[in-house]
């Protein structure tokens, strides 16, 4: 129970060998090639709160949303859940479950809706009582906000916003409470998004719930997080409080990706688009990862990776995030 | 707005038929785009903005069809063209870019083939000419080195280049509308950006008159001219995008607004539309939002209002919001 921190992640990488047979390595001479998916990554969740990953596609979130759900092990660092007390006054370490990204496939189409709520209960054994599981199946249907009838209905019946509550009462089906959603929103329209959202924020106040929220939307996340990390290529370049990240970004990636964001408040205000593209995780550039699409790129971030640092209470690995004072990207 | 419209779209109405009789995806969509000018058509999946795109390209696929109004472009009627004319017009007048760059591309042609083949599809041209005008069109589109991509196939480019690839084909014949469903959707938020500035950058060069489909209203308030909201088949509000977005009148607009999430802001809970947009075999008398809308009257349940339009900023509504900022 260190200071109810729920996850500690330290150095944690996760490679993946995509290097040819070996047999035609020799034929043609290639090398092994490495896709560095995670590499060297370390953050804390503190427990109860909701801790977003932000980045472009390939950038890795999904991977550590998988390494966290111990779906892929790291090839190297540590993954640690601590102790915490429950609200029902036992202690251990969380219980993790996930929200997928898509509706539509992660729920099984020829199973009731209450056969899936119910199976990591019977699975994992929590209940015996078939009418003590029914009764758990309601509750929980309630708790999301669908009807008790709802049960006996089959995943197409639903909506997109109403089926990602029937994988969000999956996952509180086992008392979970670590979270690990991925892209839960991104599939859903606005107005289902704020239902999705709105109810998982009460959920969390209702039973104290840990988040680990991966999602490419600023907008999103600004609203739902405590704390963030912003990823690019793999690593981590800038950690902390999701406010002070917001109201003043140190490095160039996060200035410029605050940027771009499309803005329904302030439309066409004067921005710089960002030029280039995510380069291949295989072959990184050189240096600092970002340096060919920064603009205030110098020679020593075209050779020397840069220390993650600590300024004012945020993380943050660049060169020129001491020179560059913070400015006020979003206004 | 002297000028006479490029396409004009009057009372279509779009339905499907099915055993159970005919659902009715559109119901009296009237809109008007001028030359040079980006509508933008935005609305939760099911609303009708994809089909309404589908419609006017003559691409609808059976059992849909249409069944009312009528399309004008040019000032002709284009809803009663044979399949001929149509496709004719199709690519050469009318160009179209979809949401997924990755299905929209041959992947076993290059991007050359593609784009040679559709320029001497549609204008007299030598192969030779066609070649340096597909080389062009790729320089104009934003992507390196046009000279050796252009001999390259799809999968030998990236998400974002492949929506430029995209762009480029449905710019090939020079169309003066470019009906573009979800162009940036599948794209990450920096390409993105990149995405629409190219849109509209290529529209004030070209005298280029785009309908933009999206859900996004970040796109929208960043790219459009004028805005035209849709729910359950129907235009529920119409008008410049600023008017639109910072005094939505409407109130299904309203609320829409109101549940973006904002990045300057944090709130505690968002504002949300309870409920969900009705299916096409299930859609209320009266006005079609009445049972998600908190100022529902007796008359929203029994009569379907219409797009009253004296000024620019149109609104279907019974009770229309008053012209404050809401924002």
């Amino acid at each position: 129970m260190s200071d109810g921190v729920a996850l500690t992640v330290t150095n944690a990488s996760c490679h993946f060998d995509v290097s040819a047979s070996w047999l035609s390595r020799l034929a043609t001479g290639g090398a092994r090639r490495v896709v560095r998916a995670v590499d060297d990554v370390s953050f804390e969740i503190k427990r109860g709160t909701t801790f977003s990953i932000v980045g472009e596609s390939g950038c890795g979130k999904s991977t550590i949303a998988k390494m966290i759900s111990g779906l892929q092990p790291p090839t190297a660092g540590s993954i640690t859940f601590n102790s915490i007390q429950r609200a029902d006054g036992s202690v251990g370490p969380p219980r993790v479950q996930m929200i997928f990204q898509d509706p539509y496939a992660s729920l099984n189409p020829r199973w009731r809706c209450g056969d899936i709520i119910g199976e990591p209960i019977r699975e994992l054994k929590l209940m015996a009582d078939e009418a003590a599981i029914a009764q758990r199946i309601g509750d929980l249907l309630e708790t999301v906000g669908l009807a008790r009838g709802d049960a006996q209905r089959y995943p197409h019946e639903f909506s997109g916003g109403q089926r990602q509550r029937i994988s969000i009462a999956r996952a509180l089906a086992t008392v979970a409470d670590f979270l690990v959603c991925d892209e839960p929103t991104s599939a859903l329209d606005v107005s289902v998004q704020a239902q999705i959202l709105n109810l998982m924020t009460k959920l969390q106040q209702q039973f104290g719930l840990t988040y680990l929220f991966i999602s490419h939307n600023l907008a999103v996340v600004r609203h739902i997080s405590d704390e963030l990390a912003i990823m690019y290529l793999g690593r981590i370049i800038e950690s902390g409080p999701a406010e002070r990240l917001f109201s003043a970004p140190r490095h160039p990636y996060t200035k410029l990706l605050l940027e771009t964001i499309p803005d329904v408040e302030q439309p066409n205000r004067d921005r710089r688009p960002m030029s280039g593209e995510v380069p291949s995780p295989i072959a990184p550039p050189v240096g600092c990862h970002f340096n060919p699409r920064c603009s205030v790129a110098m020679d020593k971030c075209r050779s020397i990776y840069p220390e993650t640092e600590s300024i004012d209470g945020v993380t943050v690995a660049c060169h020129r995030a001491r020179d560059t004072a913070p400015v006020d990207a979003v206004g | 707005m002297s000028a006479a419209p490029l396409l004009s779209v009057r009372d279509l109405r779009v339905v499907f038929d099915s055993r159970r009789g005919a659902l009715t995806a559109l119901d009296g969509v009237s809109f008007d785009i001028m030359p040079g000018e980006i509508l933008g058509v935005v609305g939760e999946s099911g609303a009708g903005k994809s089909l309404t795109g589908t419609a006017v390209i003559g691409l609808l696929d059976p059992p849909g069809r249409i069944a009312g109004g009528s399309i004008h472009f040019d000032g002709k009627r284009i809803d009663n063209l044979p399949p001929a004319e149509m496709r004719d017009l199709r690519g050469r007048q009318i160009g179209a870019i979809f949401q997924d760059p990755l299905t929209s591309l041959h992947p076993l042609l290059t991007v050359g083939d593609q784009l040679v083949e559709t320029i001497l599809t549609h204008l007299p041209m030598s192969s030779a000419d066609a070649r340096g005008r597909a080389i062009q069109l790729l320089s104009d589109v934003g992507i390196p080195s046009p000279e050796v991509r252009i001999d390259q196939y799809p999968h030998q480019f990236s998400g974002g280049m492949r929506q430029r690839v995209v762009i480029a084909l449905a710019l090939c014949a020079g169309p003066r509308l470019v009906i573009a469903d979800e162009p940036t959707t599948a794209l990450d938020v920096s390409i993105q950006a990149q995405i629409t500035t190219l849109l509209k950058r290529l529209c004030r060069e070209h005298g280029t008159a785009v309908m933009l489909v999206t859900h996004d209203m970040g796109v929208i308030a960043e790219t459009v001219d004028r805005v035209a909201v849709m729910y359950a088949g129907r235009i529920v509000e119409i008008g410049p995008v600023e008017g639109v977005i910072r005094r939505p009148r409407h109130p299904y607009t309203a609320g829409l607004m109101a549940s973006i999430p904002s990045v300057h802001l944090r709130r505690p809970l968002l504002k949300q539309i309870d409920g969900t947009m009705p299916r096409l075999n299930a859609i209320p008398s009266g006005c079609a939002f009445n049972p998600r809308c908190e100022f529902a009257s007796d008359d929203c349940r029994r009569q379907t209002p219409s797009l009253a339009s004296q000024t620019l900023h149109a609104v279907a509504c019974h009770h229309p919001l008053a012209e404050v900022e809401h924002v």
